[in-house]
């Protein structure tokens, strides 16, 4: 297999996936009627993102950023670090955004006694 | 008619952004000249003897992002507090959980001391290895969701949390604040950096990321008590 190739089907891998995940994400979060099942697809939105942005900062043959006695000396190739930064901002967000609506759907589930969305009136789209 | 309507806009979304990414080369070197990534690795290889440029990234150039991700997190925590408090009076029923056997709970003890050292290890070397302090404040607070889970009647004390919660984001910001009092930028190195992969190495980064890992350590911890001791809703 030729690089050109290899390189295809890696796009058509991690790009695709990450977008796969995105739509799963945001159907799951539209038609899906439990609240919990909301919160899941959200999280599931927030790897497709996060797979996304790594993605991004890929470059071919190029290693992990960072510097270890192992490599120092050999003066390799690097994957960008700014994408991974980010991403390591964006999941922590991420795990606060998802604990926040669970404690919400608590409260709801404490004052409705259920969980579907059309059971509790006032939650329509 | 709904789910129609929501694959249509499905499709949308997911025809934009494969169009996009398809002008997005994948794995390639877009990077001429002088450009972020190699201003950053050369920064934090040859100024702040940092191995892990990552570490470097989130501590120290991008520090004051950080600063407010850890403010984010403590007030996820305090906001799941809040909502989901409830007067003691209401407070009624056992606890969700139930006591696990004498097997998971002898394990669970037998674990939770190496995984609160598996942790305390990430964020120690976060600046030599892949982790850090988010990692390792999470680990550690997977150790204590082990416990939890195991012993339903396991308590963990919200005084000392707030201590050590308070105590890390203190340093953190004073860590900064040495910087601004020495004549330099908020959250800029002013202690000697060492050398690469030695464990004393990269100035004030090992010393923020060990406090931000006993605060994640600390807020996960309260996020899991907080949400695993929501009492049963007495029945009317």
């Amino acid at each position: 297999m030729n690089l050109g190739n290899n390189l295809d089907i890696l796009t058509i891998t991690f790009y695709g996936s990450a977008i796969l995940l995105i739509l799963i994400g945001l159907y799951a979060a539209l038609v899906k009627r439990s609240l919990i099942k909301i919160v899941i697809g959200l999280s599931i939105i927030d790897s497709g993102v996060h797979l996304l942005l790594v993605s991004i900062g890929y470059l071919q043959g190029g290693t992990a950023p960072i510097f270890s006695p192992a490599v120092i000396d050999k003066n390799p190739v690097m994957v960008d670090p700014v994408p991974q930064a980010l991403v390591l901002t964006a999941i922590v967000i991420g795990f606060a955004v998802t604990a926040v609506a669970l404690a919400l759907v608590i409260r709801l589930y404490r004052h409705h006694k259920t969980v579907n969305i059309d059971e509790i009136k006032n939650l329509k789209w | 008619m709904k789910k129609v309507i929501v694959l249509l806009l499905l499709a949308v979304v997911g025809y934009y952004l494969v169009d996009v990414f398809s002008q997005i080369s994948f794995g390639e070197n877009r990077y001429e000249g002088q450009n972020v990534r190699d201003f950053y690795l050369d920064k934090s290889k040859n100024d702040l003897q940092v191995s892990n440029s990552v570490t470097a990234i989130v501590v120290n150039f991008r520090g004051f992002d950080t600063l407010g991700e850890v403010t984010v997190l403590f007030l996820a925590a305090t906001a799941l507090g809040s909502i989901l408090y409830r007067r003691r009076e209401d407070a009624h029923g056992g606890v969700v959980l139930f006591s696990a056997s004498r097997i998971v709970r002898a394990g669970s003890h037998l674990l939770f001391a190496p995984i609160l050292l598996l942790g305390a290890y990430v964020f120690i070397h976060g600046h030599l290895s892949p982790g850090g302090g988010f990692q390792g404040g999470t680990i550690i607070a997977t150790g204590f969701l082990l416990m939890l889970l195991a012993y339903h009647d396991y308590k963990v004390s919200h005084g000392v949390l707030s201590w050590v919660e308070s105590l890390a984001g203190l340093t953190f910001v004073f860590a900064g604040l040495g910087g601004l009092i020495l004549g330099k930028t908020f959250l800029e190195n002013f202690l000697p950096v060492g050398t690469i992969n030695y464990l004393f190495s990269g100035g004030i980064i090992p010393i923020i990321y060990i406090a931000v890992g006993f605060k994640v350590g600390a807020e996960l911890t309260g996020v899991l008590y907080t949400l695993l001791n929501e009492k049963e809703y007495k029945k009317q």
